[in-house]
């Protein structure tokens, strides 16, 4: 029996493909019924990341331990644990709607009494009833999507690896999903998320990650890292994009630091309202400005030199 | 009347000059990376089935009945592996592209919007097609020749019809193809209830009335058994009626004809719509 | 909370052997293999077994009738029954083959089916299993089909003939197991290819359609180790009734053959579906 304080212990662990390091000696800690978010730019890692703790693939060095298991030599044990949905649907084609759902089921060894049931309220969990017999290939995206996540359930996973969970949802789609996931934490179930939305993050991670070039990068709550690496307001202006360098250069002691973006200029500050007035002070008058408070997105702005407007 | 047809000719309805060329060099390109396949398999087939069917079946039937024909069995064989081929070539070059561009990579929609018009993209992979079997069809009767399965006089004619083969069968499965929506074992569906049954009861390995009179009517529709009927008379004087040599020659033209017309229409719908 | 009950079935195979590929589960994928059947590939499936039938009409009875008879050890046999067990023995290599290397690289690199099937609490060692178990269903059902033509057509002579049915699950076996090692090595479909390019001079030169007497001893000698003549051998003797030392060693052959190949397997698992 277990009775760790952590569901997922990793350190120094490291994926090479190659000469290609894609995670380079990382290390962290999940907590049961914690949400913990990994976040990061294409190709940080995440997805690497991700199968190697659903112990679909196997690291290079380090040492990783899911509930207290080695994912090396308990593989299947692990895996009955865990509840995954990969970044790329990879839905069986061949079968239908429902079907998809049956025998995943029956590849953890569940029953066929059961998981009748168990089928019918993943398909109302995913909304998608009507579609009980179709096939996966008429799908549309977003149904696809839930669908994988739906079959993801079936087990009554412990812990729950979502990557990049709401990629193809409509708006209302992923607000739901949160929803259903708020309701899965309260239930007990651990989530690890990889998400390129700051607004996700900030909404269901208790705690998070950030990843760059195949290291952790920071760490923290979501408000704890806006209070490191970011200030309590942002001004943003906007001078036409050919003009944006030339006036940054110009606004010298303004804000505590500035960062030039290809279509704004933003200003990080305490005080937004009083350093708008000064840049107008200054001459400069911008085509559209706005102060908002600062968000997960400028730390990731900060720490990784990439907006994630830009993806 | 002149200006009208001036405003309405240009690019959307004929498409660039010479775009089936393109479409056809784009598809030769293609089976280029699959070269080392293509000339394995183009030797190694008629070599594999003259040396153990040609001889080896061949032993057993010319000492039991001496030949059919009055020639010995590698001779009457010969003239239907190489029509057999020559199908098989153009049907490949056909049916695999046709899938390709309408479900797997979806090319031939990016090709329709880089003004190509359907019935050209059509043309070109049927182009494409012609080229493969005539490089098949050539293999194949040297093949045959060193095997003395053929005269060396018959090299024009024999690949010619193999070419009027090819282009005929390459056209039906081109059409046939544009109509699929799921490949959902379409190609096992076309392997095992066309093809296997034309290469088995077309006359290829013995002579069309040796079967019961019920099946022999797949030999008649076949155009594989046109295909080795006209071969055989090329290559060793096989007394046929000239109506009948007529009727074959007609029907694989037909069927050339016929299937790159069906074709043509049908890319250029399925493009548009 | 409750333990899920995914777990307590996982939880029950901790500790013993090879549990960190095998969940004791095969049958899983035959399952789903059957869900498909039903659901999209029943008619490919079921045209499967139209082959050898088709083989054995135009061969037999075509050809048949320019050779007449075969003298098979001694006995005289009619073409179409030299025929009938060497179309068996290929269409089991056949069928275990294409399921063993295309179906599963198939399914591996485009339906990413075996990514979501290890995703579970499936071994490698499972998948693969049920795979090679699918391939041997499938060549035993065709197997069955093609006795009743056969029988149909008056060429099964014995009940011994019978026994083919289990030899062409053992034939199927055997082939399965080698074909998912090979596939583990495969990175593209041209180099499928070259499976079906060697495919095809073993069914035209393993005494398929006539016998290999026909060939000089040195090639005969070669052609005897080839796993398809030892196939069709071992069919031979089961349908003609000739029960003599051979027959064993063919067996044994199938068997060292299936040991073999499940051994290379097993190393290969890893390389076959954690990708
Ligand atoms: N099988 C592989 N072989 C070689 N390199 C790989 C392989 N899989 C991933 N990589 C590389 O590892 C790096 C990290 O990839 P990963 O998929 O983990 O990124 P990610 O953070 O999930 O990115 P994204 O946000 O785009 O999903 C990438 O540079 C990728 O090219
Ligand atoms: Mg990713």
């Amino acid at each position: 029996m277990w009775l760790g304080e952590r569901v997922i212990h990793a350190r120094a662990l490291t994926k090479t493909y190659g000469d290609f390091t894609a995670v380079a000696g990382i290390d962290f800690d999940v907590q049961p019924g914690e949400s913990f978010g990994i976040l990061g730019p294409n190709g940080a890692g995440k997805s690497t990341t991700m199968r190697m703790l659903g112990a679909t693939l196997q690291r290079s060095s380090g040492d990783l331990r899911i509930l207290d298991h080695d994912p090396v030599s308990d593989g299947p044990l692990i895996r009955a644990h865990l509840g995954v949905v990969p970044q790329e649907d990879n839905l069986d084609t061949e079968l239908t709607v429902a079907e998809n759902i049956y025998t995943y089921g029956r590849y953890f060894g569940l029953k066929r009494g059961y998981l009748r049931g168990r089928v019918d309220d993943l398909l109302a969990f995913a909304q998608l009833e009507d579609k009980r017999d179709a096939k996966v290939d008429d799908l549309s995206g977003g149904m696809k999507r839930r669908l994988t996540i739906a079959r993801g359930l079936v087990n009554e996973p412990t812990i729950l690896l979502l990557d990049e969970p709401t990629t193809g949802l409509d708006p209302q789609a992923r607000h739901v999903l949160w929803d259903r996931l708020f309701r899965l934490k309260e239930t007990g179930v651990t989530l690890v998320i990889t998400t390129h939305h700051m607004d996700e993050a900030e909404q269901l991670c208790d705690r998070l990650v950030v990843m760059d070039r195949a290291r952790i990068v920071a760490e923290g709550s979501p408000a704890d890292l806006i209070r490191r690496y970011s200030t309590r307001e942002v001004v943003e202006v906007r001078f036409g994009s050919d003009r944006n360098a030339e006036v940054a250069t110009q606004l010298e002691g303004i804000g505590e630091r500035r960062e030039v973006l290809a279509d704004r200029i933003l200003v990080y500050t305490d005080t937004g309202e009083a350093d708008l007035e000064h840049i107008v002070g200054r001459g400069f008058m911008p085509v559209t400005s706005l102060v908002r408070r600062s968000s997960l997105e400028d730390v990731f702005l900060h720490l990784t030199g990439r907006s994630l407007a830009d993806e | 009347m002149t200006i009208a047809t001036r405003i309405d000719a240009p690019v959307g309805i004929h498409g660039p000059r010479r775009g089936a060329w393109h479409v056809a060099e784009y598809r030769l390109r293609n089976m280029w990376k699959w070269r080392s396949a293509i000339i394995s398999f183009g030797i190694g087939h008629p070599v594999l089935y003259l040396a153990s069917i040609g001889l080896g079946v061949g032993l057993l039937v010319d000492t039991s009945s001496g030949g059919v024909d009055g020639v010995p069995y590698l001779v009457f064989l010969g003239p239907a592996l190489l029509a057999t081929a020559a199908l098989q070539g153009g049907g490949d070059e056909t049916m695999f592209p046709t899938l390709a561009g309408f479900l797997w990579n979806k090319l031939f929609y990016s090709m329709r919007a880089t003004s190509l018009t359907g019935a050209q993209i059509a043309d070109g992979v049927l182009l494409a097609a012609g080229f493969r079997v005539l490089f098949t069809t050539l293999t194949y009767w040297l093949v045959l020749a060193i095997f003395g399965a053929v005269s060396w006089s018959t090299a024009p004619s024999l690949v010619a019809l193999g070419l009027l083969a090819g282009l005929a069968w390459g056209a039906v499965m081109l059409a046939a193809t544009s109509f699929v929506k799921h490949e959902d074992g379409f190609l096992s569906l076309v392997g095992r209830l066309i093809v296997m049954p034309m290469f088995l009861f077309s006359g290829t390995f013995y002579p069309l009335d040796a079967l019961p009179l019920a099946i022999r009517w797949v030999g008649w529709i076949s155009p594989l058994w046109h295909a080795t009927e006209l071969g055989r008379w090329l290559s060793y004087g096989l007394a046929l009626p000239w109506w009948q040599l007529a009727i074959s020659v007609i029907y694989l033209l037909a069927l050339a004809v016929g299937g790159l017309l069906i074709g043509r229409r049908q890319f250029e719908r399925r493009l548009t719509s | 909370m409750i333990t899920a009950a995914a777990v307590a079935i996982a939880d029950r195979r901790t500790g013993r052997f090879g549990s960190s590929i095998y969940s004791g589960r095969p049958y899983a994928t035959i399952l789903r293999n059957f869900a498909a059947l039903r659901t999209s590939n029943a008619f490919v499936f079921f045209t499967g077994f139209v082959e050898p039938v088709i083989f054995l009409l135009a061969f037999g009875y075509g050809v048949g009738s320019l050779v007449g008879t075969i003298d098979v050890a001694g006995q005289q046999v009619p073409y179409a029954a030299y025929l009938a067990p060497a179309l068996l023995a290929s269409s089991a290599m056949n069928g275990a083959i294409i399921d063993s290397t295309f179906n599963v690289f198939f399914k591996m690199h485009f339906m990413k089916l075996y990514h979501a099937m290890m995703s579970t609490s499936l071994g490698a060692l499972d998948v693969a299993l049920g795979e090679i178990g699918w391939a041997m269903l499938r060549g035993g059902t065709y197997a069955v089909g093609f006795m009743v033509v056969a029988a149909v057509f008056g060429l099964l002579t014995s009940w011994w003939s019978l026994l083919m049915i289990p030899a062409a699950v053992l034939v199927a076996f055997a082939f399965a197991s080698v074909g998912m090692t090979l596939t583990s090595y495969m990175k593209s479909f041209q180099q499928l290819n070259w499976v079906q390019f060697w495919i095809l001079p073993m069914f035209l030169f393993s005494g398929t359609f006539f016998p290999i007497t026909a060939y000089p001893e040195w090639l005969q000698a070669i052609i005897t180790v080839t796993p398809l003549w030892q196939a069709i051998a071992m069919m031979r003797g089961l349908a003609l009734g000739m029960f003599d030392l051979g027959l064993l060693v063919h067996v044994l052959y199938f068997a060292v053959f299936v040991v073999v190949g499940l051994t290379l397997t097993t190393r290969r698992l890893n390389a076959l579906f954690l990708r």
